[in-house]
């Protein structure tokens, strides 16, 4: 059953109760990265506090608890995205952009040759376009990619075309400038057709509504637990268990390997050969509770709040300033997240943001690492506004204030 | 709000809105420079046409925000049909006016005043010190006028 309350989701989280320039903080940065709620910090200085030693290869009892919890957050984060065999199937990553450096660098250099092509987007974060280009450059495959529409949607008309032969499509869950969310059990279907694996980046997507790893059908998930209102500095790559064969060793070092002579060395047996050395322990506890907390609330309840909110939002955009913003991807909410880039006419999003945060208003102006997708559409940079399970009507509306401000300025 | 309008002066507004000194020179005889910042996306090209000892011409193009565009407005204003040294001087005594605030923040000693009345109308570009975020706005399009004079 949800719990699902905004106004107690709200209280929960200790930084929403804080002033900047003397007004209360109006945080519409969420995309970027989620706010914490008070029991995920408590859970970690629990970790520090009672029970803090390194995992794995120890037989006292805080170290055999540390191990416990470590584990039982892989558990928890597997359970979330429904992976069938979540103890087995989740590697612990830095965040996103870890997650698809050792999809490419484990899985891309066992598996890609030189006469081989994948598939990415035109939409992609530069964390699931750099690490391609870089085995691209060592290895020489193809890179082919799914073209953005002028109603910044993926082109699907190129994709039966430029799945044949390809061997991996890696695309985004939700594009983080757009707010689009793309078909993705239509195109792990249409990869599946064509032989070749699916990758998804759930950086966006995960936090916002229900993840079913198996009902999509797709390979790999990549995430992040800072946008889903975790810590920094943790994150997953999902790979489906009978991949993982397929999958050598990421980075080297102690607790990856299962034995090292002078000679060289052997590769530990299940997960641990992709987590070498001490892993991030208190931000997995952290991870695991802020999982189990967005379960609490129902993702369900979640993406239904935060789909009204940003309905709300793209309305009071278009009623308030119809001839001088214009979105930056869907205006209407299908299949459409909660993220939301504009482009005020005459102001740049630098001075957009400028002019906000003096309203305590927390907007993002950028390119937002999709330089790519920037590009398609002619921007150097869109300011971005974005919501949590713990955003609120009264931030639109300080919102629509403080953008009245930037477009007096700057008339 | 009167931070806010420490930073978004008049002149600097006016400056964003009509940009003095925009446009492109052939080159050669003109020389060209990009400057990029790439946490922000903004790009500049700066270009300079020396005759003997003197930087007889100057355009700005590309694109960026209010303090990146005015900036280098307010810049080509200052460095046009100045000779070499005086552009230099001008470049050091703006730089100055941008790095007093990091001294400032670590409690070094008071930094020299910077001469404002010097600076003319760039003056106007202080308030970006009190914004520490936007300051690398503001010197871009003189890091790469510097860039530009130290190729010729």
């Amino acid at each position: 059953m949800s719990l699902f309350i905004p106004s107690q989701v709200r209280s929960d989280i200790p930084l929403l109760h804080r002033e900047v320039h003397d007004r209360p903080i109006v945080y519409l940065d969420s995309a970027a990265t989620a706010l914490t709620p008070r029991i995920v910090i408590e859970s970690m200085s629990r970790y520090y506090e009672t029970y803090h030693s390194n995992v794995h290869r120890a037989v006292y009892v805080t170290a055999a608890e540390a191990t416990d919890a470590y584990e039982e957050a892989r558990v928890a984060v597997g359970r979330f995205i429904n992976a069938a065999h979540p103890a087995d199937e989740i590697i612990f990553t830095h965040g996103t952009t870890e997650a698809f450096n050792l999809l490419a660098k484990s899985w891309g250099r066992a598996n890609l040759t030189s006469s081989d092509a994948i598939v990415l987007t035109e939409m992609e974060h530069h964390a699931n376009l750099v690490p391609w280009f870089q085995l691209r450059d060592e290895i020489g495959f193809e890179i082919r990619f799914l073209r953005v529409t002028d109603d910044y949607r993926l082109d699907l008309s190129t994709l039966n075309e430029l799945l044949t032969g390809a061997k991996l499509l890696s695309v985004t869950g939700m594009s983080n400038v757009l707010g689009t969310i793309n078909p993705v059990a239509e195109l792990a279907a249409a990869a599946h057709r064509h032989g070749a694996l699916i990758a998804v980046d759930g950086a966006q997507s995960v936090a916002h509504g229900v993840t079913n790893v198996q009902g999509l059908d797709i390979d790999f998930l990549a995430f992040g637990a800072h946008k889903m209102l975790g810590p920094t500095g943790i994150g997953a790559l999902w790979v489906r268990r009978e991949l993982l064969a397929s999958m050598p060793p990421f980075l080297g070092g102690g607790g990856m390997i299962a034995d090292v002579s002078l000679d060289g060395f052997s590769a530990a047996s299940g997960l641990s050969k992709y987590e070498a050395g001490t892993p991030p322990i208190a931000e997995a506890v952290g991870f695991a509770t802020a999982v189990h907390y967005l379960e609490s609330l129902g993702m369900e309840a979640i993406a239904a709040y935060e789909s009204q909110l940003t309905s709300s939002l793209l309305t009071g955009l278009a009623t308030n300033f119809a001839d001088r913003i214009r979105v930056i991807g869907p205006t209407t909410m299908e299949a459409r997240g909660s993220v939301v880039s504009f482009d005020v006419d005459g102001v740049h999003p630098h001075d957009v943001a400028q002019v906000l945060d003096q309203f305590g208003v927390c907007v993002r102006p950028g390119h937002h690492c999709a330089k790519p997708l920037m590009k398609r559409f002619g921007l150097a940079a869109t300011a971005r506004a974005s919501f949590g399970p713990y955003s609120d009507q009264s931030d639109i509306d300080t919102l629509m204030i403080a953008l009245e401000d930037a477009v007096r300025l700057f008339a | 709000m009167s931070n806010l309008e420490d930073l978004y002066r008049e002149i600097i507004l006016d400056h964003y809105r009509n940009p003095r000194n925009r446009g492109e020179l052939v080159t050669p005889p003109a020389h060209k420079t990009e400057g990029f910042n790439p946490l922000c996306g903004d790009e500049i090209t700066v270009f300079i046409q020396v005759e003997g000892d003197t930087l007889v011409d100057i355009k700005i193009a590309g694109h960026g925000c209010s303090i990146s565009q005015s900036s280098a407005s307010l810049m080509s204003a200052a460095v046009k049909g100045k000779s070499l040294e005086e552009v230099r001087a001008t470049i050091n005594t703006f730089k100055q006016l941008m790095t007093v605030h990091e001294a400032t923040l670590d409690n070094e000693a008071e930094p020299e005043p910077v001469n404002l009345r010097a600076l003319g109308e760039l003056a106007a570009l202080q308030g970006v010190v009190k914004f520490p975020v936007r300051i690398k706005c503001a010197t871009l399009s003189w890091n790469t006028l510097t860039q530009g004079l130290d190729e010729l």
